[in-house]
């Protein structure tokens, strides 16, 4: 249990998806404008990544593996996770149009994310059992919601300054997002020694 | 159109990852140490030349409607190639890209090429222009992990630099001094390079999500234009 806990911690916290493993900088630079597509969008990853560890994790485990396929894992893990995100849509669209309407629209862009095709592979590269991949996908969303939330408010404020001409747009949002990362590397060393 | 322009367009007045802002993800991942970023830049620009070679030759072959998810399973089978010979002849090298080696599947850059290039010009044009970007690519890393590895390390390429040595600003080569570098970087070109600051301040040509992404701001246009009235 207390593995379980600190997986979730460090997944949000020091490992945050975002801002110290750079998985997911297209969303979080292009979509965190705005507070309502930041939550949106991020609430849709966890969900994907949910889902897409509980399917690609099964497959590794007793497909891949089994049958010395372990060098196909990359193409599988693209495709099914391509497939999948499709399939979720046309699911949601028919059966559940409420959160189709709130979740859809963010749906077909993460279907390309680094950070989904990225924490199915950790999953399987750390070795972890179906639980602890699960748990770990969580904390990683989490991770992400997190960092998006938080910088969606410090782009507002930016929004409303004065910057330099040569640093509009791009260039001070990356400068922003390194200040931001450096206060989550306050957590490092925190979560291990927690329970120790 | 001329070959020279078509290669030399990826070097800096496209530059993919400083003008057109694509593949963010492991621009500020591998560039920690130059050996690093220059075996990132290798390895995707094998992939971005096999594949756009490929993409081209198939462009009349491949259905309209399909095209991205072809695209993507031949992208995927040379990056798992790509990744095969790294492990084979360079383990250490491996070691140190892990995750970002597969994760060259999802560079929007690739993608982005066959998107915006290869499947409207002829395979040998698209092989040029592979080239170009691919060197562009590796380029902005090397002067990215530059910067990184004599502030962040006191080393270049390994070797020991005088002072710097025993001064090192080892925050350079943890996450902050990645993304406050490529700022540093992105707004150098926007005051130097002779091109117009972008009105969009996200690279969205060529991101084979584009599409969706234009409803995002629409819809979020039309949710605006709704508090307005």
């Amino acid at each position: 249990m207390i593995k379980l806990i600190v997986i979730l911690l460090s997944a949000v916290f020091i490992n945050n998806y975002v801002l110290s493993r750079f998985l997911g900088i297209c969303p979080f630079l292009g979509v965190s404008k705005k507070l309502d597509s930041a939550t949106g969008m991020s609430l849709a990853v966890i969900f994907v990544m949910l889902i897409a560890t509980a399917v690609t994790w099964p497959i590794q485990m007793y497909l891949l593996n089994p049958n010395n396929l372990g060098y196909l894992q990359t193409i599988v893990f693209i495709l099914v996770i391509a497939a999948l995100v499709q399939l979720v849509e046309i699911i949601l669209k028919r059966y559940i149009p409420s959160l189709h309407k709130s979740l859809g629209v963010y749906l077909p862009l993460i279907t390309t994310n680094c950070a989904v095709l990225g924490v199915t592979i950790l999953n399987i590269d750390e070795g972890y059992t179906f639980v602890e991949a699960m748990v770990n996908s969580l904390g990683s969303g989490l991770g992400f919601f997190l960092a998006m939330v938080m910088f969606s408010g410090v782009r507002s404020t930016i929004e409303g300054s004065d910057i330099p001409k040569s640093f509009q747009g791009l260039p001070i949002t990356l400068i922003a997002a390194a200040i931001t990362s450096l206060s989550f590397l306050g957590f490092g060393g925190i979560i291990e020694n927690l329970f120790a | 159109m001329n070959t020279w322009k078509n290669f030399a367009k990826g070097l800096i007045k496209e530059n993919p990852v400083l003008v057109l802002v694509l593949g963010t993800c492991p621009t500020l991942a591998t560039s920690t140490s130059v050996i690093n970023a220059l075996g990132m830049g290798a390895a995707a620009t094998v992939v971005l030349i096999c594949s756009n070679i490929v993409i081209s030759a198939l462009r009349k072959v491949i259905p309209d409607k399909v095209r991205i998810p072809c695209y993507i399973v031949l992208i995927a089978g040379f990056v798992t190639a790509v990744q095969m010979l790294v492990k084979a002849f360079a383990p250490a090298l491996d070691q140190s890209l892990g995750i970002y080696l597969p994760l060259i599947v999802v560079n929007c850059i690739i993608l982005g090429r066959a998107e915006m290039f290869a499947n409207k010009n002829k395979v040998f044009a698209s092989a040029i222009d592979a080239l170009g970007m691919g060197i562009g690519f590796t380029l902005a890393l090397f002067m990215m992990a530059t910067i990184r590895e004599i502030l962040g390390n006191g080393t270049f390429c390994g070797m020991e630099i005088p002072v710097l040595i025993d001064n090192k600003i080892t925050i350079m080569t943890m996450a902050p001094g990645g993304f406050f570098v490529f700022g540093l970087l992105i707004a150098f070109m926007n005051k130097f390079a002779k091109h117009k600051p972008r009105k969009k301040d996200f690279g969205c040509e060529g991101c084979p999500q584009a599409e969706s992404c234009g409803k995002l701001s629409c819809t979020e246009k039309t949710k605006e234009a709704a508090v307005n009235d």
